[in-house]
């Protein structure tokens, strides 16, 4: 029996290994921006180019910044939670519109509503890429400071806004004279 | 379906894939060292979106958008350094098809040889544990008497 023992425990641990390596997504690359300050940008705002939108504007406020287009098939998935949530006016919601074309891009809003405060046009993706953004969609929480306090890859389900995003929100908004960490 | 039916089109297959995969490389080359540097630098990245392809390899929108980050960057002057300074603050060590060595990293770097240790201790003490086992061991006195017992003619006791 006692020389099958050291086998059976390697054996278990690499079962171990494996099992969580199966449950897990590797497309999700943790971000290295978390609890970093938010890259600055100043883009033209999607509805009216003319006007500006920069992550500066938000300074004081807890928010969200989706990323999101047109083309992007799980944005279409992921927008009427998004709907949702905007109406529930519990963060608000800014669109990075990410290498889209103005116009499918508004026609899209036209067509599946606009949980949006205002999208910023992003056409050529630097932006994105300062971001870190390689699949859209992705939604960024930044908190008072402009500090990036979570990023959720892919489509925000309504587990991530119940468990991740709300309770953040609350701890972010509730510690008003807080710094960073 | 005969095997041979399904040879023709493989063969067809593989005379298309070399040009299809031409396309890959395509670059609008003005000036020949900094395309040359951008091979050789994005070969050692990794394109997020498709993740077991090189930055220089991939197709994706995003791969094409950072080869054009990266060609502006050497245009301005920065070194390979800066640039992967860069792209791992923005998408972290994943893009680098080599990981800095670093405590997170140490299992990665050093498991092998660690295993290898192992292995190379584990097959020590067997061999020598074969070894052992396999040496002369004289008899005790006891066994020669059973021996002899054994093997004294006449007893008719063959078997102990």
């Amino acid at each position: 029996m006692g020389r099958y023992l050291i086998p059976l425990v390697l054996f278990i641990v690499l079962v171990v290994f494996l099992a969580i390596g199966l449950g897990r997504d590797p497309h999700e690359v943790p971000s290295p921006l978390i609890n970093k300050a938010a890259p600055g940008f100043q883009l033209p705002q999607l509805k009216d180019p003319s006007k500006k939108f920069s992550a500066q504007d938000m300074r004081g406020k807890v928010w969200l910044l989706n990323v999101w287009a047109s083309w992007c098939v799980s944005c279409r998935e992921e927008h009427p939670l998004l709907l949702e949530y905007s109406r529930t006016a519990a963060v608000p919601i800014y669109g990075l519109n990410y290498k889209d074309q103005r116009e499918d891009a508004i026609a899209w809003l036209g067509e599946l509503g606009d949980p949006y405060v205002l999208s910023a046009s992003d056409v050529d993706g630097r932006v994105g890429i300062d971001y870190g953004v390689y699949g859209a969609p992705e939604t960024y929480l930044i908190d008072r400071n402009g500090v990036i306090r979570f990023k959720q890859i892919g489509a925000v389900t309504p587990d991530v806004w119940e468990n991740r995003i709300l309770p953040l929100v609350k701890e972010l908004n509730g510690n008003k004279f807080q710094g960073i960490n | 379906m005969r095997p041979s039916r399904l040879l023709l089109p493989l063969l067809l297959l593989c005379c298309i894939a070399p040009v299809v995969n031409a396309k890959e490389a395509q670059s609008s080359a003005d000036d020949p060292v900094i395309e040359k540097r951008l091979m050789k630098l994005s070969q050692e990245l990794r394109c997020l979106v498709c993740q077991n392809e090189t930055l220089a390899d991939s197709r994706a929108d995003l791969a094409e958008d950072l080869r054009r980050e990266i060609r502006e960057q050497m245009k301005a002057g920065k070194s390979d350094q800066e640039i992967i300074a860069f792209l791992t603050q923005r998408y972290g060590d994943f893009v680098l098809y080599r990981p800095p060595v670093k405590p997170t990293t140490y299992l990665l770097w050093f498991g092998p040889f660690v295993l290898l240790l192992a292995g190379l201790a584990m097959l020590f003490r067997y061999v020598k544990q074969r070894r052992d086992s396999i040496n002369d061991q004289p008899l005790t006195n006891e066994e020669h008497a059973r021996v002899a017992e054994l093997l004294r003619p006449g007893t008719g006791k063959e078997t102990a």
